[in-house]
């Protein structure tokens, strides 16, 4: 089993490299992006048994800092 | 006062943290992020500047989940001292020792110079060599310092005077100008700015010397 972790910023917190791409792509001439937001994704390879419980505690405690961070966990 | 000084695969202020201390009258010990206990009588705990583990996943991310500094937050949860400078702070953040996080910038680059810091409070044995108001000149030089928290958790801090420093020219977009914080015993310091950069006189500086001054004359006595 398999998990792909998203981590972004919170909506509300400023994401200095998402606007710095944001201008960039304006500048390039790109029209119609309202805004960008840039985030992570970590894949984990997960033991069979390995729970989204188990993946969530990870989340939790090491991989985001929910003080600035969210996360979505996807299971495949 | 007997001072350790913790140091993380990435660390590069540890020995200038040691070298500060020893100047004002500590007895130091180095020890390694793989210990699992500190040295036993230890009065104040430094957490130095640097990037641990390369900064990798988020600054300080993996290095407060490195065996020594579960040490350190027992000794924090004790009563003891801890002071986290710069990529320290971000240690103590991301431990949950103190409050709030440090993003990048809010101009994206690296800064690297000396800073005006106003001393907001003089009530703690790190900043009681000062006089509330006071404007000290210390170096910043980090990449992520940009001091974030809720809007609750700022109104806290300022309402039980636990803003240790602010900065007088706000270089990196933290909130309310913070660039160093306390714990709500006032033992614990977390701040940006490196005042063991401006401890002698050959850094062009010793604005930082009353500090570790003060703090050995509360540890000493204690």
């Amino acid at each position: 089993m398999k998990a792909r972790v998203h981590v972004m910023l919170k909506n509300g917190v400023l994401d200095p490299q998402g606007e710095a791409v944001h201008h960039a792509l304006d500048a390039m001439g790109f029209e119609g992006v309202n805004g960008v937001r840039q985030g992570k994704v970590i894949e984990l390879d997960l033991a069979d048994g390995t729970t989204e419980a188990d993946v969530n505690a990870m989340c939790e405690k090491l991989l985001a800092n929910t003080v600035i961070e969210s996360y979505t966990v996807e299971l495949y | 006062m007997r001072a350790a000084v913790v140091v993380f695969p990435g660390s590069n202020c540890d020995r200038d943290l040691a070298v500060a201390f020893e100047n004002a009258g500590a007895q130091v010990e180095m020890v390694w992020h793989k210990d699992t206990e500190l040295p036993g009588g230890i009065d104040i705990v430094g957490i130095p500047g640097g990037f641990s583990y390369g900064d990798y996943l988020r600054c300080g991310a993996i290095a407060a989940q490195s065996p020594i500094v579960k040490s350190v937050k027992a000794h924090a949860e004790r009563g003891g001292y801890v002071m986290g400078i710069c990529n320290g702070f971000q240690v103590l953040t991301e431990t949950g020792l103190l409050p709030g996080a440090l993003l990048r910038n809010a101009g994206l680059k690296y800064i690297c110079k000396t800073v005006g810091l106003k001393v907001e409070t003089s009530n703690s044995d790190f900043t009681m060599g000062y006089n509330a108001g006071d404007i000290i000149n210390i170096p910043i030089a980090h990449h992520d310092g940009n001091y974030f928290a809720d809007p609750d958790t700022i109104a806290r801090l300022q309402g039980e005077d636990r803003v240790a420093f602010t900065y007088t020219d706000n270089p990196n977009g933290a909130q309310a100008d913070i660039a160093g914080i306390l714990s709500e015993n006032r033992r614990v310091l977390g701040m940006m700015p490196h005042p063991e950069r401006a401890a002698d006189a050959g850094h062009g500086g010793t604005d930082g010397v009353a500090l570790f001054r003060a703090l050995a004359g509360a540890l000493t006595a204690a």
